[in-house]
């Protein structure tokens, strides 16, 4: 029978590697890298928020719209982080040498 | 949703699940995953707001949010965001126990993340009691070391404000995996109409992503 | 579309409506619990009429007290208070729901050859939110109303203001829910239920302009609930992320506001785009200029829209840098919405124009439009904005958008749809002198505003100095001439739904599917769905019509 769903181990797998994901990105909390403790926490929350949307909410089998559907909400948010954004790093608030 | 709600007069056993506004299945089951997404979308920006004063504020004060974040118990943040992953892979293969027809795994399953996120209420009722007797709830009992409270206390607003809305939003998921638990006893989502519950994965899934970002952010900024 | 299909079963007797259609139920029962979108339509219709009421009655009570230089009839506060109401009720009890869920509830649908909306019960649970927010709004004003303007601005709504904003606050945050539904429902059912046949490029333009508005609303409005509930949190509990002496930025209010209320605006005009780009083909007797462009243009304006809120900060402390990018990104706005213009007037040219009620609307709109969209322009400049910044300059121009644009539209909208709503028509002769009137009536109760406000008078203060009072003469003037050309539809409107003659299923000899069947429509709309097999708008000027109702 054909299953929108995929087979079990797809999922425990995903699973796996989003507690791998964790133990890491818990690690590399505690060790002091600077500005690159924030970029790879982002960068490994990014890789687990796409792990989990792929197989677990199907995204991946998924169709065009979906994705769209699925994108544009995240979109919407960097448009509203990046603009505001583009106001407080320019009115000379921000202490950029932290 | 309006999936299953109105069963109609039609007398073909895979007709009568299916809504009086549409022609067969399949666009019901398209119109209800698309409405979910939708949501989620809605559910971004909703916790967009937080997120941008989150931002703005850790650009704003960036040691001061250091600082702050140091008084985070990261073991529960921690433990809690592997009990949700654990719950969501449960949730996706519920889903699929729901496709395949299979009622009891479902029950069983369905009861399971349910009571992962209990696990994950009642781990969070303890950081909430930690974070009262050390007096870091603002306003109530905010007691802050530096003599500029107003940073830490920002942050630690915008931490109660982000983990509670995120709190009800698990709340919300716990009784609607209880309810469809109840439901599926009937037969209901295991005799090809197993919508329901594939939406009410997507929603446990993106609360899931929701901590997936609030774990780094609120716990990590200041352990180093 | 097909529009012979109309014409042959054009049936005009009373015997019409013995036959079942969506009225047939009379029980208070069959209402409150209807999932019928178009019984839903109607369910809106009566509630905005009744916000629209009272917000108008506040504005005729500011009008009033404007009269005089000093303002003796009431208190500053009791002025404020009245503003307040006005902007917030006409904003999100009026406006925002006017077209999408009223004449949008009731012919989406319809114009898609769908039985219903997506999900019907979600879209009756809209109504009943929408009830719900609005019993907190008017609860907010019995116990004393709000005195905060509808921009809830900070400190003042934080700190300062001893009115009851958290009620308030809490009856916009629920209608923002109504709102949110509405909008998935329509995505939805766009997607979803289209009939066979119904391509994307086929579809009427004001499907895409709901579209277009339903985005914004699904994509705006959390962003509004969370500031909302940020607002009276504060309120509440003053943690200070508003406020400078805790840590805190008021700006960061206005960001989160106006990323809402930005894009807002257009929820409030471009519906009113759709409905005219829906009577300018039929009444002229055209195919629509420029098809696809008209309905991208309603994509455009709503992605566009999401990019500059910013500029309506830009006297605010927001860094001048920011103010460049958002007062350039407000520029390209003009581009889709001359576009439409442009289209519109296009469509025009070497049509066989038929000067009915709607379309005296129509054009009306496209003059109005014009003017408040112009004048938008002004102030999407960063330096004319600061000359005419919180200026009657402001008011005159978003009222030009919001009751010039869309009001006319929705009431277009509403004369256009009005036989197919009842299946009756309305007095021809009273509603063109009713579109004259309200456009008479506009023109002189807002354009003495552009004057006043580049003469520098600012908004929200009762009292100003005596040079300016001609203008407030003439503007309260018009606006008792506006009063009537509202009350006189009301009247009419009423008269005819039980004594108009018969309208038949498409008195106008439109192409749309909403008129291939018989009006008021049968519970589900269609006896069975129809097939599309061509363009939208194929019209065609060498048909000899008489669309004038009095003659009929």
């Amino acid at each position: 029978m054909e299953t929108t769903t995929h087979p079990p181990k797809t999922y425990w797998k995903t699973c796996g590697a989003l507690m791998l994901l964790l133990a890491l990105t818990w690690t590399i909390g505690y060790a002091d890298l600077g500005l690159f403790n924030l970029i790879l926490a982002l960068v490994i929350a990014i890789t687990k928020a796409l792990l989990v949307a792929l197989f677990f909410m199907h995204i991946k089998s998924s169709s065009r719209l979906l994705r769209l559907a699925a994108t544009v909400g995240v979109i919407w948010l960097l448009i509203m982080l990046s603009l505001t954004l583009s106001d407080y790093f320019t009115r000379g608030w921000v202490p950029l040498n932290h | 949703m309006e999936a299953t709600a109105s069963l109609n007069e039609r007398t073909e056993p895979t007709q009568s699940l299916v809504a009086r506004q549409f022609d067969d299945l399949e666009q019901q089951r398209g119109a209800a995953e698309l409405g979910m997404w939708i949501f989620l979308a809605t559910e971004v920006l909703f916790f967009g707001g937080l997120f941008l004063a989150y931002t703005v504020f850790r650009s704003l004060y960036p040691r001061d949010f250091a600082a702050a974040s140091h008084h985070t118990i990261v073991l529960i943040g921690g433990m809690n965001t592997a009990i949700l992953l654990f719950s969501s892979t449960l949730m996706a293969l519920a889903v699929r126990a729901a496709e395949l027809r299979n009622q009891t795994t479902l029950i069983r399953l369905l009861l399971a993340t349910a009571f992962f996120g209990i696990v994950f209420m009642v781990l969070k009722g303890i950081e909430y009691y930690k974070d009262w007797t050390d007096h870091l709830v603002p306003v109530l009992n905010f007691d802050w070391h530096s003599p500029n409270p107003g940073p830490a206390q920002i942050f630690f607003w915008l931490y109660f404000a982000m983990t509670g809305l995120h709190a009800i939003h698990i709340t919300v998921g716990i009784f609607v995996m209880l309810t469809l638990a109840l439901m599926a006893r009937t037969g209901k989502f295991t005799t090809g109409n197993y919508t329901p519950i594939e939406i009410a994965g997507l929603y446990w899934h993106f609360v899931d992503i929701v901590w997936i970002f609030l774990f780094p952010l609120l716990y990590l900024a200041g352990h180093r | 579309m097909n529009a012979r299909v109309a014409t042959e079963i054009d049936i005009r007797t009373e015997g019409e409506f013995a036959r079942e259609s969506y009225l047939s139920e009379h029980t208070v029962r069959s209402w409150l619990l209807t999932t019928d979108h178009k019984r839903i339509g109607i369910l809106y219709l009566f509630t905005i009429l009744i916000f629209f009421a009272i917000a108008s009655v506040a504005a005729a009570m500011m009008r009033i007290e404007l009269l005089h230089p000093t303002g003796g009839l009431m208190t500053s506060e009791t002025y404020n208070k009245l503003f307040t109401i006005h902007g917030t009720l006409m904003v999100w009890f009026f406006l925002i729901p006017s077209i999408p869920a009223v004449l949008g509830n009731f012919v989406l649908p319809m114009m898609i050859g769908a039985r219903d909306v997506a999900f019907p019960k979600l879209n009756l649970t809209s109504w009943y939110l929408f009830v719900f927010g609005g019993a907190f709004a008017t609860w907010s004003l019995i116990r004393g109303g709000v005195d905060t303007g509808w921009t809830f601005y900070t400190p003042y709504s934080t700190t300062y203001a001893n009115s009851h904003v958290i009620s308030m606050a809490a009856g916009v945050f629920i209608a923002g829910f109504s709102t949110i539904i509405t909008g998935m429902n329509f995505i939805v059912t766009t997607h979803k239920m289209r009939a066979p046949g119904l391509t994307w490029f086929r579809l009427p333009l004001f499907v895409w302009s709901l579209y277009a508005t339903s985005l914004i609303m699904v994509l705006a409005t959390p962003v509004l609930a969370m500031t909302l509930g940020l607002i009276s949190l504060e309120r509440i509990w003053g943690v200070g992320i508003f406020d400078p002496n805790l840590g805190g930025d008021p700006i960061l209010f206005q960001h989160m506001f106006w990323f809402y209320s930005h894009p807002a605006v257009y929820i409030m005009i471009l519906p009113g785009m759709g409905v005219v780009s829906e009577l300018i083909p039929c009444f002229s007797r055209k195919p629509i200029f420029g098809y696809p462009w008209v309905g991208c243009a309603s994509m455009a304006i709503a992605i566009l829209g999401f990019l500059v809120w910013g500029h309506h900060m830009f006297v605010s402390s927001q860094s001048v840098y920011a103010g460049m990018i958002f007062s350039v990104l407000s520029f390209l706005v003009a581009v889709p919405s001359g576009v439409k213009v442009f289209n519109w007037t296009a469509t025009l040219h070497k049509g066989s124009i038929h000067f009915t009620t709607p379309m005296l609307y129509a054009l009306g709109f496209i003059g109005l439009f014009v003017i408040g969209g112009l004048t938008g322009l002004f102030l999407a400049a960063l330096s004319v904005d600061v000359h005419v910044h919180d200026t009657y300059f402001i008011i005159a121009h978003f009222h030009y958008i919001m009751v010039g644009g869309m009001v006319t539209g929705f009431m277009g909208g509403l004369h256009y749809w009005w036989p197919k709503i009842t299946g009756r028509l309305y007095p021809e002769i009273w509603g063109k002198l009713a579109a004259l009137t309200t456009f008479l009536g506009f023109n002189l109760t807002f354009f003495p505003l552009f004057i006043l406000g580049y003469l520098g008078q600012p908004r929200r203060y009762h009292v100003y100095p005596p040079e300016f009072q001609i203008f407030h003469v003439l503007s309260t003037a018009g606006a008792s001439i506006l009063g009537v050309g509202y009350v006189m539809p009301l009247i009419y409107f009423i008269w005819s739904a039980k004594h108009g003659r018969a309208a038949g299923p498409n008195p106008w000899r439109a192409t749309g599917l909403e008129w291939q069947t018989s009006s008021p429509p049968p519970k589900h709309n269609f006896k069975e769905t129809p097939v599309v097999t061509g363009k939208p708008y194929d019209y065609s000027a060498e048909k000899d019509v008489d669309l004038d109702l009095a003659n009929l």
